[in-house]
């Protein structure tokens, strides 16, 4: 089966986004990462406390320009009419609604997390800092929607990728729950608890779901796209116009 | 019209950022919290102090005006 | 006026000669109850009224007042020992609306000259208040006692609900409220952050209260005692004030004296009077005295020898290294070790951190350790220059003076008892160490969390 950019198949901007959302996702991963390296204090003489502070701020922000872009191909690319909207009002619009929206949550969660941060000489630390706990249900929310709402699944890259940066922030979760932070005993639970249904959820569904049959028709596709899916055991050519 | 440095002790958390960027006003004390130089600023102390203020993770190091701040009894 | 029962407990009885003048706080006071309303005027007289009639009036009026407190040369009564008419004025030129808060928490363990004041003489202190209250154009005044104020908020609930009748005293709200915590509470940042609904723990200052403090107005805080004699300058003016005590410490006092007398209690003395003078009127010793404790536990130990100079005034005081603090003083017998009692005050005052700040928390665990190490005779002991490090290191870092009480306390414990310490250092504990309890100390009954790393 072939598509061809010059039907209405996938084209530059569709690549563009999926590249980008990859990238956003690592970006999310590091500046993750980075922050739970921050508030353990972790640092080393090439790595001073500074640097990975800054560091963990420059790649958030980073992250957030990619997942502009992200968004911004994705509505003007003209396959799957993702609207602006959508984007940032979630489960809204036709393509794969609730993948799609659970992207948007992330982002509506990222944007708060941002602004607070660069607000944060108005709003005050403890302002600041009940913000900002919403990253880490961001983050898990980037990752189901990319693999959701993404073509690619069924090709090892993106599953690869989503693999490594899952084991890297669970990695930085638990170091950072063993090492003793938050200090109530009933957040460092929760973050267990929750880190752990996440990683069953993962295991469950993901046979059952991006990697298993027809995802494309079960995730939302439009149908008037889906004989274009390349994830689609349906190995129809049939154009529909 | 001088400037000073302080520390708010409520809200530190000894992260020690302060010390890296402004080492000319602020070591750490063996538990990692700050102490300050609490002279006046001069030049371009004054434009570290003020990013060493933004830097700090939770907001506790301020670059204060003159009055230098009592405490209440 | 029904005449009071006389017994040391209540005033000193002067053993060269009456002391003319005193009682003023304590004057006519009944043993058990407090004096109503009528009593109470009786004995002292009408309040003169601040608030009332024109704005400009009441305006002169206040001004008078202030400047009669100045001349008095009134102080805080409650550890501070800061002029009340600088006070007073800095809260009248805030923006806003004031609100006088009365401090009787009194979370001192050894001071119960708060709550004595409260049980027995209610009205001069709610005089103070409304007094204060009517020159500063406030509306309301809040007595603030602790939790554990059965009787004396009985008696100021009582007085309260006189007053309440009567017109003229009725025109301020009197409202009493309880506050519950530890050692800090009586803190004044603290304490406004108690009545207003949160964990009484100190905050970082500026703003300081007089300019914003209680929901966010002027507060005047001051100690009960304070206005108490607030309410009787008032009356009779500063000169009539300054008739007695010294010159940087006039008028007159209560103090707290505990340890080994026939009488321990709650005495008022002229400003400068000696000690010994005191533990006289209080019955003489019991037992042998291995040294005193003056100005609470944020003041200064000092030996037994030294008691024959000590005059009972801030300045005096101050000059021969102690301290008058809330006008604690406390003997320590000959019966208990005073290493293993500064240990154990060591403790309790890094457990009543209200763990906020680094220096203090570390700081104060680190000395009740090094101290208890040295009772101990252990092993591994801090040297001298270790705990002078840590002394320089926990004071003046936190947001409140605990942590520098407590460094001061503990360091003249240090130099008042330095043989003994020698002795623990090299011969680890004496017999004396392990029934040594004189030293008041309760536990926290609801502690506070807090605990950051």
């Amino acid at each position: 089966m072939s598509v061809s950019l010059a039907t209405a198949g996938p084209s530059v901007l569709w690549y563009l986004t999926r590249a980008t959302g990859a990238v956003s996702l690592v970006l999310l991963t590091g500046s993750l990462v980075l922050g739970v390296a921050d508030v353990r204090r972790l640092s080393t003489e090439r790595w001073p406390r500074f640097i990975i502070d800054s560091l963990h701020r420059s790649v958030s922000l980073l992250a957030l320009v990619f997942l502009g872009v992200h968004i911004l191909t994705s509505v003007l690319d003209s396959y799957a009419s993702i609207s602006l909207v959508n984007a940032i009002v979630p489960f809204t619009g036709s393509y794969r609604p609730l993948w799609l929206g659970l992207g948007a949550v992330s982002f509506d969660l990222m944007l708060a997390v941002v602004i607070t941060s660069l607000l944060k000489g108005r709003i005050g630390y403890r302002g600041w800092r009940a913000v900002h706990w919403l990253a880490y249900a961001s983050w898990p929310l980037a990752l189901v929607h990319g693999l959701g709402t993404g073509s690619d699944v069924n090709g090892a890259w993106l599953l690869v990728l989503s693999v490594v940066c899952g084991l890297a922030v669970a990695a930085a979760v638990l170091s950072r729950v063993l090492s003793g932070w938050p200090a109530g005993a009933t957040g460092r639970r929760v973050g267990l608890a929750a880190t752990a249904a996440f990683a069953i959820f993962l295991l469950a569904w993901l046979p059952a779901g991006p990697l298993g049959s027809e995802w494309a028709r079960r995730s939302g596709t439009p149908s008037s796209l889906l004989g274009h899916s390349t994830t689609t055991t349906t190995n129809s050519s049939a154009t529909t116009r | 019209m001088s400037h000073r440095v302080e520390v708010n002790p409520i809200t530190c958390e000894a992260h020690g950022i302060c010390a890296e960027l402004l080492p000319e006003r602020v070591s750490l004390d063996e538990w990692g919290y700050p102490i300050v130089d609490g002279r006046p600023l001069h030049g371009s102390e004054l434009e570290h102090a003020r990013r060493a203020a933004r830097a700090c993770p939770t907001l506790a190091l301020i670059v204060a005006r003159e009055r230098a701040r009592s405490r209440a009894s | 006026m029904s005449s009071s029962v006389t017994t040391a407990e209540l005033y000193p009885a002067p053993p060269d000669g009456a002391v003319a003048g005193l009682p003023r706080l304590l004057a006519g006071v009944h043993e058990q109850c407090a004096l109503t309303l009528t009593e109470h005027l009786s004995v002292h007289g009408q309040l003169p009224l601040v608030g009332g009639g024109g704005r400009s009036r009441s305006r002169s009026r206040a001004a008078k007042l202030f400047e009669e407190v100045e001349g008095s040369g009134l102080c805080g009564c409650g550890g501070g020992g800061f002029p009340t008419a600088t006070k007073l004025r800095s809260v009248a030129g805030a923006r806003g609306r004031p609100v006088v808060v009365v401090n009787a928490v009194e979370a001192e363990p050894p001071s119960s000259k708060d709550r004595t004041l409260l049980e027995l003489a209610p009205h001069l202190v709610l005089d103070g208040a409304v007094l204060a209250a009517e020159a500063l154009r406030a509306d309301e005044a809040i007595v603030a006692v602790g939790e554990h104020a059965g009787a004396s908020a009985a008696s100021v609930y009582a007085a309260i609900e006189e007053r309440t009748g009567r017109g003229e005293y009725g025109r301020i709200g009197l409202t009493l409220v309880s506050v519950g915590g530890g050692y800090v509470t009586g803190q004044e940042s603290a304490l406004i952050a108690g009545l207003e609904g949160r964990e009484a723990l100190p905050t970082f200052t500026p703003p300081l209260p007089f300019e914003r403090g209680l929901r966010r107005r002027p507060t005047l805080v001051n100690n009960a005692e304070t206005l108490a004699h607030l309410a009787l300058i008032g009356r009779l003016g500063a000169r009539w004030y300054r008739g007695l005590g010294t010159s940087a410490h006039p008028g007159s006092a209560l103090v707290t004296l505990s340890g080994p007398v026939a009488y321990p209690g709650v005495y008022e003395i002229e400003a400068g009077a000696s000690l010994c003078s005191l533990i006289d009127a209080a019955g003489g010793t019991t037992t042998g005295v291995r040294g005193v404790l003056t100005g609470g536990y944020a003041g200064s130990w000092a030996p037994a020898a030294a008691i024959d100079e000590l005059e009972l005034s801030r300045d005096r005081l101050a000059a021969a290294g102690g301290a008058f603090g809330a006008g604690i003083v406390l003997l320590l017998s000959s019966e208990t070790c005073p290493v293993a009692e500064t240990a154990r005050l060591a403790r309790w005052l890094a457990g009543q951190s209200a763990r906020q700040c680094g220096p203090c928390m570390f700081g104060l665990d680190a000395i009740a350790e090094a101290i208890s190490g040295i009772a101990a005779g252990a092993r591994e002991q801090a040297s001298d220059r270790r705990l002078q490090t840590l002394a320089a290191l926990t004071a003046g870092r936190g947001a409140c003076a605990h942590p520098d009480g407590a460094v001061r306390v503990i360091a003249s414990a240090l130099r008042a008892f330095a043989a003994d310490f020698e002795d623990h250092r090299r011969a680890g504990p004496c017999e004396l160490c392990a029934s040594a309890d004189e030293l008041p100390l309760p536990l926290r009954a609801a502690g506070h969390s807090g605990a950051r790393p």
